[in-house]
């Protein structure tokens, strides 16, 4: 049977790692391919590199440590951050990366989408949504330029109006990160991925709010994800892979063991 | 690591410009042998050992490869081939998308996987069934996990030399003499991949 997959998300900023908590306040974990080598030994099932200044300042990613992790590990990765053309993404994906994850650029420019999906399959264009729930307007929004919180801004999409368009334009995977859960460790946010799940029939990821094992139970149990993206208490070993994996497959969760 | 004692001999990547060739190579290059990359058919014929990668859309890769002279030259290789990914269904007759002829190496058609209301692509780690003994899956067993990426697939056939299951069953290996074939990538398959890398190096021609 097909697993769920655990994917430790390694936030990028100048060449290092680093993890803030809502989005602000970066502080330094470490150097990028020991930790992608690290994560991939312990038992992660796939990782994502996402270089958190990359759109909101113009630049592309800094793409020479992708060959770089490309080299040392045997699991998968995808790549996020300003890739806004198919030489952007061409250029990642022949360094070694299985799939590339774009943005704020998909929302500047939904055909990207699909002119990626045409060139390179579907099987590599992952879209990243980063979803705020509006108390005042009771809606989940969605938001761009989210790496710099001076340039943040909502746009005129809500959330399952996005997800339900970017299938339409061809993307292969979304990755749901749930802003008002992000790096505050209280838990996924499964009703939000529950209404995100009934929209979307392509692999969906989870991400923001893991702070403890039962997250993870939730969230898979509860919301049917197909993968939990985490980083912070895969950083700060608040949760060890391998007890996290038996406690999935001793909860009948289908997971890829250690 | 390769010793002297390997059977790997001189293995060559066909460069079929459409796949993502880096991982592969790193991949292969892990265990400790070297691997060229090449379009060239006396690099391809001189090998001993041949990878024919493949990421994308039938339609498209079979273009870029028609366009190379790649058919000609792989349809007389009498050398082990390994098909991955993509690779493995190009070495079938047709396949659906795009509706285009293939190399015809291994009999098949590939065609939509039909995933019962899972979600599509099947996308992740997946384990295998109905594992023949055939060299490629030496040490292999239905407790080991790859890393699959598709949306289309070969039904089980003679050819199939192990199977996999996401609503319907489907060729997860294909073999046609020399011409063997996996739908995952086992470069992306941690130490269960890299077995079956390193069996097809290992493999007697």
């Amino acid at each position: 049977m097909l697993a769920r997959r655990i994917i430790p998300c390694l936030d990028v900023k100048d060449g290092k790692v680093v993890k803030g908590v809502k989005f602000r306040n970066h502080e330094i974990i470490g150097d990028i391919v020991p930790l992608a080598e690290k994560y991939s030994e312990m038992g992660a099932d796939e990782l994502v590199f996402y270089d958190i200044t990359a759109s909101s300042d113009s630049r592309v990613v800094d793409k020479s440590w992708v060959s770089r992790i490309a080299e040392k590990i045997d699991i998968p990765f995808c790549v996020a951050g300003g890739i806004k053309t198919i030489e952007d993404a061409r250029i990642i994906l022949e360094m070694g990366a299985d799939k590339i994850s774009i943005n704020s650029p998909a929302l500047a420019n939904p055909e990207l989408i699909t002119e990626l999906n045409r060139r390179f399959g579907q099987q590599c264009v992952v879209v990243g949504i980063d979803s705020f729930f509006n108390k005042e307007h009771n809606q989940y929004e969605v938001y761009q330029f989210t790496g710099d919180e001076t340039r943040t801004q909502k746009t005129n999409w809500t959330t399952f109006d996005w997800i339900k368009k970017v299938q339409e334009m061809g993307a292969g995977e979304i990755v749901l990160n749930c802003m008002n859960q992000d790096g505050v460790r209280q838990g996924y946010d499964i009703e939000q991925l529950k209404l995100a799940r009934e929209a979307c029939n392509v692999p969906l990821i989870a991400s923001g709010g893991a702070g403890a094992i039962e997250h993870f139970i939730d969230v898979f149990q509860q919301a049917d994800v197909d993968g939990a993206l985490a980083a912070s208490v895969f950083h700060k070993s608040v949760i060890e892979m391998e007890e996290l994996k038996n406690v999935l497959i001793n909860n009948k969760v289908e997971i890829r063991p250690c | 690591m390769a010793n002297q004692n390997s059977n790997a001999g001189k293995v060559v990547i066909i460069d079929t410009s459409c796949a993502n060739l880096s991982s592969l190579k790193f991949g292969i290059e892990r265990l400790g042998y070297q691997v060229e990359v090449s379009d060239k058919a006396d690099v391809i014929k001189s090998a001993d050992k041949v990878f024919l990668p493949g990421v994308g859309a039938a339609g498209a890769a079979m273009e870029i490869i028609n366009g190379k002279g790649i058919p000609q030259i792989v349809r007389e290789l009498e050398q082990p081939v390994l098909g991955i990914c993509l690779g493995m269904q190009l070495m079938t007759e047709f396949s659906a998308e795009g509706n285009v002829d293939c190399l015809g190496l291994i009999p098949g058609q590939v065609k939509p996987l039909q995933a019962e209301g899972l979600r599509l692509p099947h996308m992740g780690w997946n384990t295998l069934s109905q594992i023949s003994d055939h060299p490629l899956f030496e040490g292999i067993t239905g407790q080991d996990y790859f890393y699959f990426v598709h949306s289309l697939c070969v039904n089980p056939s003679e050819y199939t030399i192990a199977q996999c299951e996401y609503g319907q069953a489907f060729s997860a290996s294909l073999c046609n003499g020399n011409f063997m074939g996996v739908q995952f990538h086992p470069e992306r398959s941690g130490k269960s991949g890299a077995r079956v890398i390193q069996n097809f190096l290992e493999m007697k021609a």
